[in-house]
């Protein structure tokens, strides 16, 4: 049923039904509605499940650490600097294969102080063994939530869906929520393979050798890689249950007869489609491919998508510090050595810090690069804050 | 020096809610730097994150506004490297004592020359009115909507265990006490913590059914007493105010001084 709601509740509303048992988190603009709203419902006798209310993300981390290790489903949300506290667990997790799910309402980082989007926070994350989903929309992030769990579950992989902050978390939109029994009918009740138990005893996360430990990074990886499969197949389940596509690897929009391609991920791509709707009636082909799961990275995707396409711009929040576009980077990776010299990818850098990114930024983007290739470029700049010495 | 002379005025209006209690602890260090007459240079204010961190924002001094709960962490450094200046550490509730309850210890077992105020308004503000480790036990917040099992922490008991060798509790409602606390604070040589009971209408007041930002103030008023008064040994319950200790004990940058003395001899 279609309900007018908060990206924040639809998406706590949506963790209910998947009848988490353990949710451990510390209050975190811009996420802290989330997990306030659980309490309610927690509160409420609506769902059963310890709600634990911790002194920091380290230690909200660690609980859900420890509840998944103990064979719990459990859930956990963030942003910004409260990921990068959790990141000595958030490693941990992965390393021991835990199927934990977790919010990151996307974010700048410290310093300076920014409580505003971007995805810096969630990128600098992305090495460390988790899933990463996108979301594009408030009914996409609440939905992810619980292809999530059955993702998680099905791989003993941990999965973060990423929703842009404020954008997503506490913008209000028309949200289809499905019952209770629907979800229930699409999750089955979490059957933890890799616990702690005291009927077989067995050690999680102990000391790995040289002897061993380049082969656990080598298995976490290749499960990381074969997790797409996972991915593809419960998004196409979803559709399937819940009349809707949500997820998966990639989508597109307008892409078949695109001169230009914009890569990009997360709430942006809605302005992004606008624009390529004026631009159709203008009598301009521009097309979108939009990231889902960037981790792990839909490369062959990517690249079968993209067969013919000469021209792609990829337009990102967040930033590699003296390397460029973090994206960008990944996307150019997508393509063989033979193709890679005859394709243009341009790289863009917009949003940083919860700057606004309009239409006018993005007609001004695709006007500069059907001109020529831009290697990298933040979009908006304003030149009048920057010492000249700095330009 | 002016009062002014020390704000940045550039940064007002100020984000804090009508009727907040910091703008008054604000004001009292103010005075107090004022009538020290410490110049804005000799002074560095570090902080975390929080509605009370955000002072470090509005006052003209060296500021540092770093990570959530680790101002302590910082200063201690930039105390260390330039052991002449004065760091003064305003923190909130959740900030000193939850998320940064460990830096808070052993700042405090350190002794190092740093004045710490704990602006203790029972409730995380700037993230909605979650309850902190301060809020104490029955007391309600949008994350105990059927009222708080944790006990609270007494920051002045925490604080003298972990031996601090300055250990203070004040009001915002104690405008003059406060101020003539934190001048005794920032004079004294080794850890201070000054407890700074501040209201927050907004969710504490509105949550706990406090009444107005004058009610809760009020409260203040009746509810606290000077140290080892006649109405507190009538009223157990009553709430102390004043200095609970003030004693020397080498101070952690002079005694690592002279560990590098040591070190270096012969060499």
């Amino acid at each position: 049923m279609l309900k007018q709601i908060e990206g924040s509740f639809a998406v706590a509303e949506m963790v209910a039904m998947c009848r988490p048992n353990v949710i451990s988190a510390y209050p975190i603009t811009p996420q802290t509605h989330i997990v306030e709203e659980l309490s309610v419902i927690v509160g409420k006798g609506q769902l059963d499940a310890e709600f634990v209310n911790v002194e920091s993300e380290f230690s909200a981390a660690s609980v859900v650490l420890g509840a998944s290790a103990a064979g719990a489903r459990a859930y956990t949300a963030t942003s910004s600097q409260g990921l990068l506290l959790m990141s000595e667990v958030v490693y941990c997790i992965a390393g021991m294969r835990l199927p934990i799910v977790m919010t990151c309402a996307n974010r700048a980082i410290s310093a300076p102080l920014s409580i505003w989007n971007d995805q810096q926070d969630s990128m600098a994350l992305r090495d460390a063994g988790w899933i990463q989903l996108h979301a594009e929309d408030n009914q996409e992030a609440s939905d992810l939530h619980v292809q999530a769990f059955k993702i998680a579950e099905k791989t003993s992989l941990p999965v973060m869906v990423c929703m842009d902050g404020f954008i997503l978390t506490h913008a209000f939109e028309p949200v289809d929520l499905p019952e209770p029994k629907e979800v229930d009918a699409f999750l089955p009740p979490f059957k933890p393979t890799n616990i702690v138990d005291p009927r077989w005893p067995r050690g999680i996360g102990l000391f790995a050798d040289p002897r061993f430990y380049h082969e656990t990074r080598y298995i976490l990886h290749r499960a990381m890689e074969k997790s797409g499969k996972t991915i593809k197949a419960v998004s196409a389940e979803f559709a399937k249950s819940f009349g809707r596509e949500s997820g998966g690897f990639i989508k597109t929009y307008n892409l078949k007869d695109a001169d230009l391609v914009i890569i990009s991920m997360g709430s942006v791509v809605g302005t992004i489609k606008d624009l390529i709707d004026e631009f159709a009636e203008e009598g301009k082909k521009v097309g979108l491919l939009q990231i889902c799961s960037y981790r792990p990275f839909p490369r062959k995707e990517i690249y079968d998508a993209l067969k013919g396409k000469m021209n792609i711009v990829v337009l990102e929040k967040s930033i590699s510090l003296g390397r460029g576009g973090i994206l960008a980077s990944d996307v150019r990776w997508s393509f063989p050595r033979a193709d890679k010299k005859d394709r243009n990818i341009s790289s863009f850098i917009a949003g940083l810090g919860g700057r606004n990114i309009t239409k006018d930024d993005l007609r001004y983007m695709v006007e500069k690069v059907k001109k020529e290739p831009v290697e990298l470029e933040f979009l908006g700049l304003n030149k009048d804050l920057i010492a000249k010495k700095d330009l | 020096m002016a009062i002014k002379d020390y704000i940045r005025e550039r940064f007002f209006p100020h984000i804090w809610c009508p009727g907040c209690g910091h703008g008054t602890v604000m004001n009292s260090l103010l005075r107090a730097l004022e009538s020290l007459g410490m110049s804005r240079n000799e002074i560095v204010m570090v902080s975390g994150i929080g509605c009370s961190s955000r002072i470090s924002g509005y006052v003209d001094f060296h500021t540092l506004h770093t990570i959530h709960g680790r101002a302590l962490a910082f200063a201690t450094g930039v105390k260390l490297s330039r052991p002449e200046l004065n760091l003064i550490v305003p923190m909130g509730d959740g900030d000193a004592l939850a998320i940064g309850g460990n830096h808070f210890i052993h700042a405090a077992r350190r002794n190092i020359d740093i004045t710490a105020i704990v602006m203790n308004n029972r409730i995380y503000g700037m993230t909605g009115g979650q309850f902190s480790p301060l809020s104490g036990y029955g007391t309600m917040a949008t994350t105990a909507p059927y009222s708080n099992i944790d006990h609270a922490f007494d920051t002045v008991e925490l604080a003298i265990a972990a031996g601090a060798t300055f250990v203070a509790r004040s009001t915002s409602y104690h405008v003059k006490q406060l101020s003539k606390i934190l001048r005794d604070a920032i004079l004294h040589e080794g850890f201070s913590v000054v407890e700074v009971l501040s209201q927050c209408p907004t969710y504490f007041g509105r949550k706990n059914r406090a009444g107005s930002a004058v009610d809760m103030m009020e409260q203040y008023k009746n509810d606290t007493t000077p140290i080892g008064s006649k109405a507190k040994k009538e009223n157990p319950d009553l709430i102390e105010r004043g200095i609970f200790v003030q004693k020397e004990m080498p101070e952690y940058c002079r005694e690592y001084d002279k560990i590098i003395e040591k070190a270096m001899k012969g060499n």
